[in-house]
């Protein structure tokens, strides 16, 4: 039994007016199953990074339709988008992106400072489940410590943490070891892979064959749009819309 | 985001940058401390004068002779004569005592000691109660001596020093113009009361005066003049109802009309309004001070949130990325800028009121804090932190989060 947690159709990405624009993305389709793991893959500039921010609601495609979790979110304003950010996604950055000269649970925590729906998660309670979760990352006795006396490993492991605080119904990665050495790297990848069985729906960027091989699905982004998709290894389709119900067929 | 989170979310922003929020709260610090000191100033001044008026006791009425001497087409009048006293204590109900004042200024010996122009007053027995005066050594004259016009005077306390020094002058004679008169009495040290200096004065029988110092050949006939009557009234009478009557028989005595009265009459209450409309014209001025000062000290505070904005970039796409509403990074930093201008507001207030404290204590000017400037200081410093606060706080709302996240 799979829910459809995310389906776009025809998404483009126009930046930037008139002469100087750039087309990120061509018109994108596709759909993701709760509980995969889909790997995302491409070129430079194939515009992985803009599917992934449209796909965490962090911008809005230039046209096109995205259904997340049965809820249209291609035309909510920057407060809805953000409410819909902290409630159903969790985003992992390259970069970690966690607050300096703050702690690894004070990190973990933001969230929940905006968690406007649920309001009734006290500070401690918050502090407790922000514990568990960097005791599941492996850092249950760094939690006091600060970005800056962390590894780059480890402070990818709070921004984890800090991914699942609020329960995300999906996880959307870019390139999650892109800045780590290769062994900090694939003990991400350990991780990712054991909240995968755990349950947790992934989306992930990433340039390593390697890496993508170890997932469900790889969609191989190219020029703004959808290049190839394999399944399991298995080549299942070229750019031709719409490419999920092909998915579909295979499966 | 819950209010008290965005506090302490501001707190934590304003203690990482100590000295740079210090230096930005300065000028609301100088703002709120100079409109704390400065009310302070005036209302110790204000409250110095309405003591020295009272002191004077409240149910006095002062007649002075004008200048005006009748009308174009009417006979010179003579002002205010010594008879006038004694028609109005006589001619007019609810009048307790008359008090009669004529002065001039003469050059003043004693020994080898000469003081040029020293105010000297006649006047007569009523004086000392009247104005509030004490005799510190020896004896104010009487009755007797103003018919006899006895040659006694009593000196100021600060022309008694300046004559005698540390000895008594009891006894002693001294030498004004060219009349010779005896030292009975020194009053006690009074100082200024508005704008006389009551210590620098002597004091002889107005007898004295008319006769030796101010003699006119008019006086036979309409009078010697004086300078002012004191009218003390009866305590609970109708003060309005008795200068109405005053002005009455004085219009009448001196043959002139209401337009061209040659006397004004003034009471207590007339002079503490005119001292208040000039502190309150010196309030409106400190008020133009202190609003200019707390908007030079918004404009640092909105200069500051500006910079905090574009330095905190990244950290406001971190927490939009984690899903802060515009709503939420906006309060944040509307709650910075109020803090700043709150603890500058606070940190104002105690500089202003140990400064006051301070001011009264080093200096001769006497200071009352008022609760209220403290009240409008802090309030209006709010106000601009909210005011000159919204901009920057906006611009912040306003980022876009992928661009927010890839700022340097
Ligand atoms: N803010 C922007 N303004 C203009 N052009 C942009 C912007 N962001 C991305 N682009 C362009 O869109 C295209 C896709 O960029 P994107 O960052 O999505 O690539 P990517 O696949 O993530 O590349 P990489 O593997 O290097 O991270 C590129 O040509 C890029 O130059
Ligand atoms: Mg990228």
């Amino acid at each position: 039994m799979s829910a459809t947690i995310i389906e776009i159709v025809d998404i483009t990405k126009v930046y930037g007016m008139g002469d100087i624009s750039v087309a990120a993305l061509n018109g994108v389709s596709m759909k993701i199953e709760a509980g995969e793991f889909v790997a995302i893959m491409g070129p430079s500039g194939s515009g992985k990074s803009t599917l992934m921010h449209i796909l965490g609601c962090l911008s809005q495609p230039s046209s096109g339709q995205y259904i997340l979790d049965g809820e249209d979110v291609s035309n909510l304003d920057k407060a809805e988008l953000a409410a819909v950010r902290n409630r159903k996604l969790g985003f992992i950055f390259q970069a970690y992106n966690l607050l300096a000269r703050t702690s690894a649970l004070r990190n973990v925590t933001l969230p929940l400072l905006y968690n406007h729906a649920d309001a009734k998660v006290s500070v401690e309670e918050g502090d407790q489940k922000a514990h568990a979760m960097l005791e599941l990352v492996g850092l249950g006795d760094r939690i006091h410590h600060q970005p800056h006396e962390l590894s780059g490993g480890q402070q990818q492991r709070v921004a984890i943490a800090r991914a699942l605080i609020n329960d995300p119904i999906m996880v959307i990665a870019d390139e999650p070891t892109g800045n780590l050495d290769s062994r900090s790297g694939e003990e991400i990848m350990n991780l990712l892979h054991t909240l995968h069985r755990q349950g947790t729906t992934i989306v992930m960027v990433t340039h390593d064959p390697k890496i993508a091989a170890h997932t469900q699905r790889t969609i191989t982004l190219k020029d703004g749009v959808i290049d190839e998709i394999t399944h399991n290894g298995k080549h299942v389709g070229r750019n031709t819309i719409p490419l999920h119900s092909q998915w579909e067929g295979a499966a | 985001m819950k209010p008290l989170e965005a506090i302490r979310i501001a707190w934590e922003a304003i203690f990482k940058n100590k000295i740079r929020s210090l230096l930005t709260m300065l000028g609301i610090i100088i703002g709120v401390a100079a409109v704390i000191i400065m009310i302070a100033i005036s209302a110790g001044t204000e409250a110095t004068i309405q003591d020295q008026i009272t002191s004077l006791g409240s149910n006095l009425v002062f007649v002075q002779g004008s200048m005006t001497r009748g009308g174009p087409g009417q006979a010179p009048s003579g002002g205010l004569v010594y008879d006038d006293a004694a028609a109005i204590q006589d001619g007019v109900s609810d009048v307790k005592a008359v008090v009669v004042e004529q002065n001039s200024s003469e050059t003043v010996k004693a020994g080898d000691v000469t003081l040029e122009d020293i105010e000297i007053l006649g006047t007569t027995t009523g004086f000392p109660s009247v104005r509030d005066m004490e005799i510190a050594e020896g004896r104010y004259f009487n009755e007797t001596e103003i018919e006899r016009k006895s040659k006694v005077v009593i000196l100021g306390s600060s022309v008694a020093e300046e004559l005698f020094g540390e000895s008594s002058p009891i006894g002693e004679y001294i030498k004004v113009g060219n009349t010779q008169l005896a030292v009975i009495g020194v009053f006690t040290e009074k100082g200024l009361v508005g704008n006389t200096d009551f210590d620098s004065r002597i004091y002889m029988p107005i007898s004295v005066v008319f006769q030796k110092f101010t003699p006119s050949m008019f006086a036979r006939f309409m009078g010697d003049s004086v300078r002012m009557i004191y009218v003390e009234v009866e305590e609970g009478a109708d003060q309005d109802a008795i200068i109405a009557n005053i002005e009455r028989l004085l219009i009448k005595r001196h043959d002139v009309t209401a337009d061209t009265e040659d006397f004004t009459i003034t009471t207590q209450q007339d002079i503490i309004s005119t001292r208040e409309s000039t502190t309150s014209a010196f309030r409106s001025l400190l008020a133009w001070v202190a609003g200019v000062s707390l908007i030079v000290g918004g404009i640092g505070i909105m200069n500051i949130m500006l910079v905090s904005v574009t330095e905190r970039t990244r950290e406001i796409g971190i927490r939009q990325a984690v899903g802060a509403t515009p709503a939420d990074i906006r309060l944040q930093f509307l709650t910075e800028a109020l803090m700043l201008s709150i603890v500058g507001g606070l940190i104002g207030t105690l500089v202003g009121v140990g400064g006051s404290y301070i001011f009264g204590a080093l200096s001769d000017m006497r200071t009352v804090i008022q609760p209220a400037s403290i009240l409008l200081a802090f309030g209006s410093a709010a106000a601009v932190g909210a005011f000159f606060g919204y901009y920057p706080a906006n611009q912040a709302a306003q980022l876009d989060p992928i661009e927010a996240l890839r700022y340097e």
